[in-house]
């Protein structure tokens, strides 16, 4: 009888859910870079929820009850991929209860899958720390993944939304001529650092120092997502000497201690790079995302 | 250059030493052996020069060289799949991914634990306390993957320390209904309550709650089939429903033809800014036990319950974390309140029969917080209570609460090297009899295997 009853309540809920028509498509993107990439390419047409922000962490997030609510309700799903979000995607998307954005659905999109990977691990073994076998998840750290990602999201967008499929092309060729000439420019400010040597904090920056040709002597976590020892960074620090580092790097979401100490005691400069798009004042869309991560880099290294 | 130099010298050398006189053939050979080493040098020597060379070489090249013009590389995987863009081929690929947890302890306590009871609670078989010293507890092993496109599921074997494979949860999960619709079947922990559905190493203590552990015999799992669904709102509002089959505390017997327990649950959920989420729930559980055996402490069975019962639990959950990152510092506020009734017929260990209605109530509040990445510190108290009457309630039995108000607090030191190994050390005050049991535990647990998805 009372079973009855809980099968009754759960039918009428059923027809409460019945969703009224929405004009824009409903897209959840895992990380902020994402956000402001459909903010470029979809414009009016699609309603945009961040899950994460440049604050947070995006191996480590919550799966919260508010993102199981948001996710319920998306159209399509931008993430990383590579194993970036694997502690807490796969148990929003199993509860989320929205069979479009399933993996393997048009409704799931993984940019990792449309760009080259980097640091591909020939092996795996945890001895090494919470390493990726897909390769370095970071990839948007390198602006020309932006653009593959771009293309690559355009058609998926297209492909979701047939009725504002010109609307996103538009937008996406407006886009790709913009970040074109960026690239150019950053190309062209960049030279400077070209083989200029660092540290940082964690091995989140593969594809930007593929960029810029930079050289990452050193991380200060000596196993990935576990906490630097005091022996580990005083090797650091005698490493200085032998093979001096320009500067140090850590991301806006990262605890600065660790840096700023080794920054001290070496007499280097410590930079705080944004990572992501709202990491720092200045990088309040993607083009101003790069801008500032350049300029940092420049003033550190004194070029 | 050097190497020609030496090598016009050497002959040299060797014609001015008068060969015919004192030159033995030990002379010669010790001669020989030191021009070996010599030339060994040398080859090292200009090895080294050379590869110095070219390091500087290399270096001035790269100082020189322009920087590269702009190529925006395409993968060369396939592109336009929505898949990971790993192209295994063996049949292993499709291996589910398999983790296991260990997990082990030492445990101290001032009195007896064979002596543990709760007055006035007829307790389940896993309510007690575990045994004194060193020991190893249940180890898990899951297996989990998507089945296809429609489905998803997951089994978790536990096995016993001492011997014995138990199914702990075997389900099968809709990943595509529509409308915010999910069915779960097979065997599962119940949606019920905040921590019930969340395997014991997720816990930040290294037991569960008295209030738990009396009332629902610390998880409360079942076989049966589970619906949830999730509203389409802003806010997470999620209705759940489970019919069970019955056997397991605090059912038992699997009354009504294998379906004699049934439960609904509702939760809310959100955001308070960037810091803060929360999670508050209400859920009402029914059983029809017949037959429902009671243990003590020692395993001896105290008597069997038959009759309904009906418990009714609230639960909230607040998180912070600095800007929404945990992974520095973070806090949590948990609790949960148990209202739970029965009425039927108690039969003691001796085989008498007597009428019980039982009202009992308790909970627990627990708060953790973490001050440093690796550590956190926790503190939990616990308190149940019950308000039996009946013939079935008689003086010294197992359900007189004899003015009792049995109350629990913990304090827990939590360390972790990584996500996959984690160290706990706890101390309770444990007050559910008249004496004082003071307790001490050390725990650690290990995962091996997949990274597994942590649920909210």
């Amino acid at each position: 009888m009372k079973s009855l009853l809980a099968v009754t309540l759960l039918v009428t809920s059923l027809f409460a859910s019945a969703m009224p028509a929405h004009a824009a498509m409903r897209v959840f993107a895992c990380e902020p870079e994402w956000a402001a990439l459909l903010m470029e390419l979809g414009g009016k047409d699609v309603d945009i929820h961040t899950a994460t922000s440049a604050m947070q962490d995006p191996h480590h997030i919550q799966a919260r009850p508010s993102l199981i609510a948001s996710m319920r309700r998306a159209d399509l799903v931008v993430a990383t991929g590579a194993q970036l979000e694997i502690g807490w995607l796969p148990v929003l998307l199993r509860q989320s209860a929205n069979p479009a954005i399933q993996p393997g659905k048009p409704g799931y999109f993984e940019a990792a899958s449309f760009v080259r990977m980097l640091e591909v691990p020939a092996s795996v073994d945890r001895i090494q720390g919470d390493v990726h076998p897909a390769g370095n998840p970071h990839i948007h750290t390198d602006p020309r993944n932006i653009l593959l990602v771009a293309g690559a999201l355009n058609e998926r967008l297209q492909q979701l939304d047939v009725a504002h499929a010109d609307a996103y092309q538009r937008r996406y060729k407006d886009f790709s001529g913009r970040w074109q000439a960026a690239l150019q420019r950053w190309q062209a400010e960049a030279s400077p650092l070209h083989g200029v040597k660092l540290i940082a904090y964690h091995k989140g920056w593969a594809y930007m120092l593929d960029w810029l040709g930079l050289d990452e002597v050193a991380t200060i976590e000596s196993v990935s997502g576990v906490p630097p020892g005091a022996a580990h960074l005083a090797d650091l620090l005698a490493r200085q000497k032998v093979d001096p580092a320009l500067m140090v790097i850590y991301a806006a979401y990262q605890d600065g201690k660790a840096s700023e100490w080794l920054g001290s005691k070496a007499g280097i400069p410590v930079v705080k790079l944004p990572f992501t798009v709202g990491g720092s004042d200045q990088a309040g869309n993607l083009f101003a995302l790069y801008d500032d991560t350049l300029q940092l880099l420049l003033r550190a290294a004194g070029r | 250059m050097r190497k020609t130099i030496i090598a016009w010298l050497l002959p040299c050398m060797l014609l001015v030493v008068p060969q015919a006189q004192a030159a033995t053939l030990d002379d010669l050979q010790l001669l020989k052996q030191q021009m070996r080493q010599m030339q060994e040098k040398i080859d090292k020597m200009e090895a080294e020069m050379q590869a110095s060379k070219q390091r500087e070489a290399e270096a001035a090249a790269k100082a020189a060289q322009p920087v590269p013009p702009i190529v925006v590389q395409a993968p060369p995987v396939n592109q336009g799949d929505a898949g990971s863009g790993v192209t295994r081929s063996d049949a292993n690929a499709f291996n589910p991914q398999i983790s296991m947890i260990l997990n082990g302890s030492y445990r101290g306590f001032s009195r007896d634990p064979a002596l543990f009871a709760v007055p006035g609670f007829a307790t389940g078989d896993a309510a007690g306390l575990g045994d004194r010293g060193l020991g190893i507890n249940e180890s898990e092993l899951n297996f989990a993957a998507n089945v296809d496109n429609r489905f998803y599921a997951s089994s978790t074997l536990s096995l016993a320390p001492q011997g014995g494979l138990t199914v702990e949860e075997a389900y099968a999960q809709t990943l595509d209904l529509p409308a915010g619709l999910t069915i779960k079947g097979g065997r599962f922990f119940s949606g019920i309550g905040y921590i019930n559905e969340f395997h014991p190493h997720h816990d930040d203590f290294i037991d569960r709650s008295l209030a738990n552990r009396v009332f629902l015999n610390n998880t409360f799992a079942g076989d049966g089939l589970q619906a949830r669904w999730l509203a389409p709102t802003d806010m997470y509002v999620e209705l759940g429903g489970e019919l069970l089959r019955g056997d397991r505390f605090p059912g038992g017997g699997a009354a009504l033809r294998g379906s004699g327990a049934w439960d609904a649950f509702l939760r809310l959920g959100g955001d308070v800014g960037f810091s803060n989420s929360w999670l508050a729930g209400v859920s009402w559980l029914g059983n029809k036990p017949t037959g429902r055996a009671s243990f003590d402490n020692a395993g001896a069975q105290t008597g069997t319950f038959d009759g309904n019962s009906n418990l009714i639990i609230a639960d909230m959950v607040w998180k912070w974390a600095p800007d929404g990152n945990p992974v520095e510092r973070n806090f949590k506020l948990q609790s949960e309140l148990f209202f739970g009734n029965e009425q039927g017929a108690f039969t003691d260990a001796a085989g008498t029969p007597g009428l019980l209605t039982a009202r009992q109530r308790g909970g627990y509040a627990e708060a953790v917080y973490q001050f440093t990445k690796g550590w956190d510190i926790g503190v939990r108290h616990s308190m149940v209570f019950a308000a039996n009457s009946g013939s079935a309630v008689v003086p010294g039995g197992v359900l007189d609460a004899a003015g009792q108000h049995p109350w629990r607090s913990s304090v827990v030191l939590g360390y972790a090297n990584s996500e996959f190994s984690r160290f706990r050390l706890q101390y309770s005050r444990d007050h559910s009899q008249r004496l004082v049991d003071h307790q001490l535990a050390l725990q650690y647990i290990i995962l091996i295997g997949a990274h597994g998805a942590h649920q909210y």
